[in-house]
C-alpha cells in the first residue's frame, strides 16, 4: 500500500468515452449531423479572415458599381461573387461568413453572462432560502415580466441616441451582449435554484458541513457540479435564443450597424430589395440563420434526452 | 446521573436540557387564517426534542433508540451542529459548542465526525472517491504534502476494506456496503475522537450490516472512539452498545447500561419496546401491547409524555413531567411509577 496505487481522478478521455453522453452521441445521426453543421459554422466563421474572398468591413474593398450582382448560376452572375453582392456591392459570401461569427459570439457570450449572473443568484437563493430567496426570486419575476425584446429595444434606443452612431459602431457587440445577458438571467437563476433545493437536502452536503467547509465552497464545489446537466440543456436553448434576439434587434435596426453586419442585420439589409428581385441578399443569410438555430436546438434536444436521468438511471 | 458508580468518568459530550422545535406553518402569510371573522396568526411547531439530557463518556458507545419520529436523528444532528438547538446546550469536553459560528467550530470539526444513513446520497456523485477523501485532509491539514495526503487516503481506504486502487472511481461504481465503508473512511480520516453514526447500517443488506458493524467496532477499539449510535434496531444495540438511551416523543425515558436495560427494563415504554423483539426459542417475554398511537409532536400530552398510552398511568402522570432519576445500579429512568414503586 503506497501512494502510487492511489489514483485521484481517472483520465478525462476514458471518462468521456465511457459516458452515456458519448455512447448516445455516436448512435444518434441527428445529433452527429447537427454537431457537424454547427462545428462547420463555427470553424468557417472563425477562419473567415482567411476563407472569405473579401473583407466586408473594409470599405475600400467593395465598389458600388458591383451592387446587386446575382449569385452564381443566374443571369448576370459574376465569377468573383459566388453568392452575389448586396446593394453596396459587398460580396455576400464574405459578409455571411463574418456575420455568422458575430452572431455566434453574441449568442455565446450573452449566454455566459446570463449564466454567471443567474447561477450566482440561483445558488444563493436556493441555499440560504428565507427572505433572501423571496427577494431574489421576486426580482427575477419582475425581470421576466419585461420581455427581453422590450428591455433591449428601450436600452439600445436610448444608448444609440445618447452616444451617437460612431461610438455605437465600436461598442455595439458588447452592448448587445450586455443587454441580452442581463435580460435573460432569471432563466438560469430559476433552474439553478430548483436544483439546489433538491441537492441541499442530500447528505453529502451535510457531510461537507460536518467537515467544516464554508457555504461558498459547498455551493460551488459540491452543489453546482450536480446541477450541470440541466444547465447544459438550457444553455443550448439560451444560445439559440440569444442569437435570434440579436437577429430580431438587428432587423429592427437596433443591433449591429450596417458596416459590421450580423446575420440579422444582413436580413434587414436585403429586405427592401426582395420585391425588386434581389432575393439573394435576404435569402442566404436567412437560410444560414435558420440552419444555425436548427442545429443548436436539435443538439439541445438530444442533450436533454440523454441527460434526463429517468431514461437511464433506473 | 448515575452512570458508572465508583469512578469519576470523564464525559466527552454532554447534551443539557436540549429543545428543538421545527416551524411547520410556512411563511407568515400562510400562518394567517380567519376564524370567527377575525384574523388569527397561528404558528405550529413540531416539538422534536423536549428537554434531552445525555452524558456521553469517553470510549463508550451510547446507542439512541426509539421509533420513527421520536427525535433520535435530531439529537445527532444537533450535537454535530447541523441544527441549532431551540433551547439548551451541547458541550464538548466542557466547552459549549452549539453557540459557536462556523470558524469557531473548526477545531471541534476534527474531533467530531458523522456517518450518515443513506449511502446513495452521502457521497458526492460528481467527485471521485479519492477526491471525497482528500477534501477533509486538505481542509484540516493543509500543512501535509501531497504525497503524505495521498498516503493517508490510501491507508484509510485499505483500513476500511476498500482497495486504494479504486480511488479514481465514482460512488455509483461501488456497492452499498462499499459506499458506506467509504463514508466511514471520510469520517475517520481526520482522526476524530467522537462519531455520530446516524443509522449507518439500516439502509444496507442484512448480509452487509454485520460487516459494517464490525468495521465500526474495530475502529472503536483501535482508535479509542466514542460513538453516539442512532438506531432503531434493538439487536444492534445489544451487540454494539455499551449504554443505551431510549427515546419517546423527544424525551429520554430510560438510559443505562445495555445489559441492565435489556435484562430488566423499568420504564413502561422500554418494556413494551423490548417485548417487541422477536425471539427464537427460549422463554417468551410477555408481549406488552400499547393502546393507541403515538401522539402528534405538534400537540404534546401534558405531564409525562407517555401517560396517554401507559398501562400504569395515574393522575400525577398527566400533571407533572417526570425527571430522569437513578433507578437501578446503572440506570436512570424518567417515570413517576418507577420512582414511587407502583408496579
Amino acid at each position: 500500500m503506497s501512494s502510487d496505487t492511489l489514483e485521484i481522478s481517472g483520465s478525462f478521455r476514458k471518462r468521456l468515452l465511457d459516458s452515456p453522453v458519448y455512447y448516445s452521441f455516436v448512435r444518434n445521426p441527428t445529433a452527429m449531423a447537427s454537431a457537424a453543421v454547427l462545428a462547420s459554422f463555427i470553424l468557417s466563421s472563425a477562419l473567415a479572415p482567411w476563407l472569405a474572398p473579401f473583407d466586408p468591413w473594409d470599405q475600400t474593398q467593395f465598389d458600388i458599381m458591383d451592387s446587386e450582382i446575382p449569385p452564381a448560376g443566374s443571369d448576370g452572375a459574376d465569377g468573383r461573387f459566388l453568392l452575389g453582392t448586396d446593394a453596396m456591392g459587398r460580396d455576400m459570401l464574405s459578409t455571411i461568413l463574418y456575420g455568422t461569427g458575430i452572431s455566434i459570439v453574441i449568442g455565446v457570450f450573452a449566454t455566459i453572462l446570463q449564466a454567471a449572473i443567474g447561477v450566482t443568484v440561483g445558488l444563493a437563493a436556493g441555499y440560504f432560502g428565507g427572505r433572501l430567496d423571496s427577494f431574489l426570486m421576486r426580482i427575477a419575476d419582475i425581470q421576466l415580466s419585461f420581455t427581453t425584446l422590450m428591455v433591449a429595444i428601450i436600452i439600445l434606443a436610448v444608448f444609440q441616441t445618447t452616444v451617437g452612431p460612431r461610438f455605437h459602431e465600436d461598442f455595439a457587440v458588447m452592448i448587445i451582449i450586455l443587454v441580452i445577458g442581463v435580460a435573460e438571467w432569471p432563466q438560469y437563476a430559476r433552474t439553478v435554484r430548483a436544483c439546489v433545493l433538491g441537492e441541499k437536502k442530500k447528505e453529502y452536503v451535510d457531510a461537507a458541513r460536518v467537515i467544516g467547509l464554508g457555504p461558498t465552497r459547498i455551493l460551488y464545489r459540491h452543489i453546482l457540479p450536480n446541477t450541470f446537466s440541466p444547465l447544459l440543456v438550457i444553455s443550448t436553448v439560451q444560445v439559440a435564443n440569444a442569437i435570434i434576439t440579436e437577429a430580431a434587434l438587428s432587423f429592427l435596426g437596433l443591433g449591429m450597424p450596417v458596416t459590421k453586419p450580423s446575420l440579422g442585420a444582413l436580413i434587414r439589409n436585403g429586405f427592401e430589395f426582395i420585391f425588386s428581385g434581389a432575393w439573394w441578399i435576404t435569402a442566404f443569410p436567412a437560410v444560414v440563420l435558420v440552419v444555425l438555430i436548427l442545429s443548436i436546438n436539435l443538439l439541445g434536444d438530444w442533450l436533454r434526452d440523454v441527460l434526463n436521468p429517468r431514461l437511464y438511471e433506473k | 446521573m448515575n452512570s458508572t458508580p465508583g469512578q469519576e468518568s470523564e464525559s466527552l459530550v454532554s447534551v443539557r436540557n436540549l429543545y428543538r422545535y421545527f416551524n411547520v406553518s410556512g411563511g407568515w402569510l400562510d400562518q394567517i387564517s380567519i376564524s370567527k371573522g377575525k384574523m388569527v396568526r397561528k404558528v405550529e411547531m413540531v416539538k422534536a426534542l423536549n428537554g434531552i439530557n445525555l452524558e456521553i463518556e469517553k470510549g463508550e458507545a451510547l446507542c439512541l433508540v426509539g421509533e420513527s419520529g421520536c427525535g433520535k436523528t435530531t439529537v445527532g444532528r444537533t450535537v454535530m451542529g447541523l441544527l441549532s438547538p431551540t433551547r439548551g446546550s451541547v458541550h464538548y469536553r466542557e466547552s459549549r459548542i452549539d453557540t459557536l459560528d462556523r470558524k469557531g467550530m473548526l477545531p471541534f470539526r476534527r474531533k467530531m465526525q458523522m456517518i450518515f444513513q443513506n449511502h446513495h446520497a452521502s457521497l458526492n456523485p460528481r467527485k471521485t472517491v479519492a477526491k471525497t477523501l482528500l477534501e477533509p485532509i486538505r481542509f484540516h491539514q493543509p500543512e501535509l504534502s501531497l504525497p503524505e495526503q495521498r498516503d493517508k487516503v490510501a491507508s484509510i481506504m485499505e483500513s476500511v476494506g476498500v482497495d486504494a486502487g479504486w480511488g479514481a472511481r465514482f460512488p455509483h461504481e461501488f456497492s452499498g456496503g462499499q459506499r458506506q465503508r467509504i463514508s466511514i473512511a471520510r469520517a475517520l480520516i481526520v482522526d476524530p475522537e467522537f462519531i455520530v453514526a446516524d443509522e449507518p447500517i439500516s439502509a444496507l443488506d442484512v448480509s452487509i450490516q454485520a460487516q459494517v458493524l464490525n468495521l465500526l467496532m474495530e475502529a472503536r477499539e483501535e482508535r479509542g472512539l466514542t460513538y453516539l449510535f442512532v438506531t432503531h434496531d434493538l439487536s444492534v444495540v445489544e451487540h454494539f452498545g455499551s449504554r443505551v438511551a431510549v427515546m419517546y416523543l423527544g424525551r429520554v425515558c430510560e438510559v443505562g447500561q445495555v445489559g441492565e436495560v435489556f435484562s430488566e427494563p423499568r420504564h413502561p415504554y422500554t418494556q413494551a419496546l423490548l417485548s417487541a423483539i422477536p425471539k427464537v426459542g427460549g422463554e417468551k417475554r410477555r408481549h406488552v401491547k400499547l393502546k393507541g398511537e403515538v401522539p402528534t409532536p405538534i400537540d404534546l400530552p401534558s405531564g409525562c409524555i407517555f401517560h396517554s398510552r401507559c398501562p400504569h398511568a395515574r393522575e400525577i402522570c398527566s400533571k407533572e413531567a417526570p425527571e430522569l432519576v437513578s433507578a437501578g445500579e446503572w440506570t436512570d429512568v424518567a417515570c413517576h411509577g418507577v420512582r414511587e414503586n407502583w408496579f
